[in-house]
């Protein structure tokens, strides 16, 4: 087996991940830093996001309004000493990509442009076309290439940490060019693995967002918080689920049902905003939450419309005319284009909602550090606080790059003043898992890896979506332990060496199962609604601070199931508060009036 | 959805001695894509391999020939191809496993250019770069490194040591950039053998580009670059001030 030391392992090379990386090439150039990806870096998730990254900007901004609106928009469940250092750095950031050569848009004098976004109050975000994820993606990327420092160990797939008395060793990998098992030792770890979308039918994500990272950390005892919080983004494309991004809704582009109405009025969020005249958290810019909620309430009011045997309601562009589409959403007029043929300067694209984003992860603290020495994690596959039930969009771009640095120069830090462990000391657990290996592969006689795969994330859409009961729950989960079971028996019928694509796939799925688990057991304990976890039993239709200002904690137990904890929220200066939108919320009114 | 055939090259370099073409059923309607096609073969057969993850063309990881032309597999659609369709690796790379192919290569050349900006100043500040600016290399920063480019250049085929469309563009993309200051670095990759005068200006690069950025326009301005530079440092070795 090829062994290598190294001084830190980086998991995952989307945008936390080489920022991290970067950040400790920077601490010391001398660090030996292993980027480990299942994928080439530039494919990873983060080349996806299109709108744009937020940080206070202009002069009629302020920290507080960040906060303000990251607080309220996760409904009271951020750690608000963690919004408040995040906003604080957020502005840092955006610069110091810039300094790497991002192309933000511009406005005409030169100085950096910014957009409106859903549940921001003020114009905040920065964006480059409809393209930000991308080109954040491929400027970190490009930057990393200028540091010796940083090893790359491209189409590598994780499968185990190295853990020695909750100290943190290195990692077990497969390289998938060639079926070797490596083991990189390394004095600290930072898992930027992504998130877990893909354990849902309809969602948004890459294939390759099948929650590695946080099934790694929950299988070494490190909790997942949170996990019932998943956002389903208002408007992917019926079927496909692909993205369209919410900066259309922030151009001014507007929500139709099947008969031309703007319902988004009917739930809390007007009164209906002129077209061409978009508002800060009124209508199509409220929060992502309330608008998937609204469309599930079209839906079974039966105003939604059909595509292809889906429900759907319309993203109208029209108005906004072609040039200024070509100009500022030019991926969307080709996504349009190319998966449902439509023009958007001339007819209104279908959408509904899909899954995109896992508000929860492996908690750390503003650190983002783990409860294992040494063990680190930041972006979706982490919970460092910032989104609590219901995250803003453009703030995980940001997310990425404030906390991909802190890990970074954290775990530089520990690297320096740490000493390697034996290497005996996780012998047993190599073999171990050289020996499971061995034992995947065989014949299936009538189950298949597709046919539990698809039975998870169906049961995920159906008994974990955007509205919740417990009886769709607990048959959830029954289904999700019936298919682990199944799942233990299945084999890997590929017995190639050279890019098994089939057993990287079956190891995701046990991955994926293991997330599932622990969305489902989160949502079933929190019996009140909050941010994206609506629930339709009696008595738990609503927000219920007594009980509820407090984040689940779910931890693996010796059987395999997952048990719950609590705990409590930190509140610095935002005592709860009502999370109103449109000219519901007085302050809204209010100030614009001042 | 009807059935229809479909034909995928196969390779498993643990059994085969050379590549053979393989015929599929598969089940297609107006919006299925080739990278779907491949997905409900490999449910036949799990042994397929190919890559792929956004699934909406901007990952740049399912490039493949579709009927001996490059393409994203997530960005063709089996509607455009009613007779037959055949799908292989990308060209002028080694195949490592069915639809796999070695990238190596490509990175290499890519990282060789220096593809960041060069500029020392330290600042706390963002550049000043207008709209104006930015239109003169936002165009080739819109690369996704999907390598379609160099599976349809003769000249990479002809000799793998050329730098190639990608990253000759990107050079450009960085030196054309008003906040860089790396030229001066990055004009002998581009004056050197396997640089800029490789190219012969076929332009099946930017025919094939699936995000419209034009390499075969990058290397040809990146030529008129490197004229000039040789020019100057003519001058400037033979003393001429």
């Amino acid at each position: 087996m090829l062994q290598l030391d190294m001084d830190i392992i980086v998991v995952g090379g989307g945008g936390a991940g080489l920022r991290a990386a970067i950040a400790a090439a920077e601490v010391s150039p001398s660090i030996k830093i292993a980027l480990v990806s299942k994928v080439y870096p530039m494919r990873s998730h983060t080349v996806a996001a299109e709108g744009g990254a937020a940080a206070v900007t202009s002069d009629d901004d302020s920290l507080q309004s960040h906060f303000y609106d990251t607080v309220a928009g996760s409904d009271w469940l951020a750690d608000q000493n963690v919004v408040e250092f995040f906003v604080q750095h957020a502005y840092q950031e955006l610069v110091q990509l810039e300094r790497w050569g991002c192309p933000w848009s511009r406005k005409s004098d030169g100085t950096v442009q910014v957009r409106r976004f859903g549940g921001m109050k003020t114009e905040r975000t920065w964006f480059a076309a409809d393209k930000t994820g991308f080109h954040i993606l491929h400027t970190l990327f490009q930057t990393s290439l200028k540091y010796p420092a940083i090893k790359r160990f491209d189409e590598y797939f994780v499968l185990d940490l190295l853990v020695v008395e909750q100290q943190v060793a290195g990692v077990l990998a497969i390289r998938y060019s060639t079926g070797e098992l490596v083991q990189l030792r390394a004095k600290s770890v930072i898992l930027a693995t992504g998130g877990a979308g893909r354990v849902f039918h309809y969602n948004t994500n890459s294939g390759i967002v099948t929650g590695d990272g946080m099934a790694l950390a929950l299988r070494h005892g490190v909790a997942l918080r949170d996990m019932e919080f998943v956002q389903y983004h208002p408007t992917g494309l019926p079927g496909s689920g692909i993205l369209i991004t919410e900066a259309c809704r922030g151009e001014g582009g507007i929500l139709l049902n099947k008969d031309g109405y703007r319902y988004l009025q009917d739930y809390g969020l007007g009164p209906e905003t002129p077209l061409g005249e978009p508002r800060n958290k009124y209508m199509e810019l409220g929060p992502r939450d309330r608008l998937s909620q609204a469309f599930w309430q079209q839906q079974k009011l039966g105003l939604t419309g059909d595509y292809q045997g889906h429900a759907v309601v319309y993203l109208d562009l029209r108005h906004l005319g072609e040039k200024h589409l070509n100009e500022r959403l030019p991926l969307i007029c080709e996504l349009a284009k190319d998966y449902v043929n439509v023009d958007p300067a001339k007819t209104p694209i279908p959408i509904r909602p899909a899954v995109h984003y896992t508000m929860g992860g492996i908690m750390t603290n503003v650190d983002c550090e783990t409860s294992i020495n040494g063990l680190f994690a930041i972006g979706e596959c982490a919970s460092v606080g910032l989104h609590g039930a219901n995250r803003l969009g453009s703030n995980s771009l940001t997310e990425l790059l404030v906390f991909g640095k802190v890990a970074g120069e954290k775990a530089a830090g520990t690297a320096l003043q740490k000493n390697g462990i034996s290497h005996h000391a996780f012998a047993t657990q190599i073999a171990e898992q050289e020996a499971a290996l061995a034992a995947l592969h065989g014949h299936n006689s009538d189950d298949s890896l597709v046919a539990v795969r698809t039975g998870m994330t169906l049961a995920m859409e159906q008994g974990c979506g955007i509205y919740r009961d417990e009886e769709g729950m607990q048959r959830c989960l029954e289904q999700l332990h019936e298919l682990n079971t199944r799942y233990t028996q299945l084999k890997v019928v590929d017995h190639g060496k050279v890019y098994n694509s089939a057993l990287l796939q079956h190891l995701e799925l046990g991955f994926g199962l293991d997330v599932a688990m622990t969305i489902c057991s989160s949502a079933l304990a929190r019996t009140e609604s909050r941010g994206a976890h609506q629930r339709t039993d009696d008595g738990m239709g609503t927000r219920n601070d007594g009980e509820f200002l407090q984040h689940t904690v779910a931890v693996r137990q010796v059987d395999g199931s997952v048990g719950i904890h609590w705990q409590p929220v930190s509140v610095t200066s935002l005592p709860p508060g009502q999370r109103l939108y449109g000219d519901a919320n007085t302050s809204n009114t209010a100030e614009d009036k001042s | 959805m009807t059935s229809r055939n479909i034909g995928i090259m196969r390779y498993n370099p643990e059994q085969d001695k050379k590549p053979h073409t393989e015929s599929y059923q598969v089940e297609a309607d107006d919006n299925t894509s080739v990278l779907d096609a491949l997905q409900q073969v490999q449910q036949q057969d799990p042994s397929l391999s190919f890559r792929w993850s956004c699934r909406m063309a901007i990952c740049g990881s399912c490039g493949v020939m579709v009927n001996s032309v490059p393409k994203l597999g997530c960005q063709t659609f089996l509607r455009d191809y009613p007779d037959s369709l055949v799908i292989s690796p990308l060209s002028n790379f080694a195949v490592e496993k069915d639809l796999i192919v070695d990238m190596e290569p490509f990175l290499e050349h890519l990282s060789a250019i220096k593809p960041w900006l060069i500029n020392s100043e330290q600042s706390t500040v963002p550049h000043v770069q207008t709209p104006q600016q930015l239109a003169r290399y936002q165009q080739f920063a819109n690369c996704i490194n999907c390598g379609l480019c160099y599976s349809a250049c003769p000249q990479f085929g002809l000799n793998p040591e050329f730098r190639g469309p990608a990253a000759l563009a990107l050079a450009h993309r960085y030196n054309l950039d008003s906040r860089d200051l790396g030229k001066a670095e990055r004009m002998p990759q581009l004056n050197a053998k396997d640089g800029v005068w490789t190219c012969t200006f076929v332009g099946f690069c930017s025919e094939v580009c699936p995000k419209k950025v034009d390499p075969a326009a990058a290397i040809n301005q990146g030529k008129v670059e490197s004229a000039k530079d040789m020019i100057l440092s003519v001058f400037k070795s033979s003393g001429v001030r």
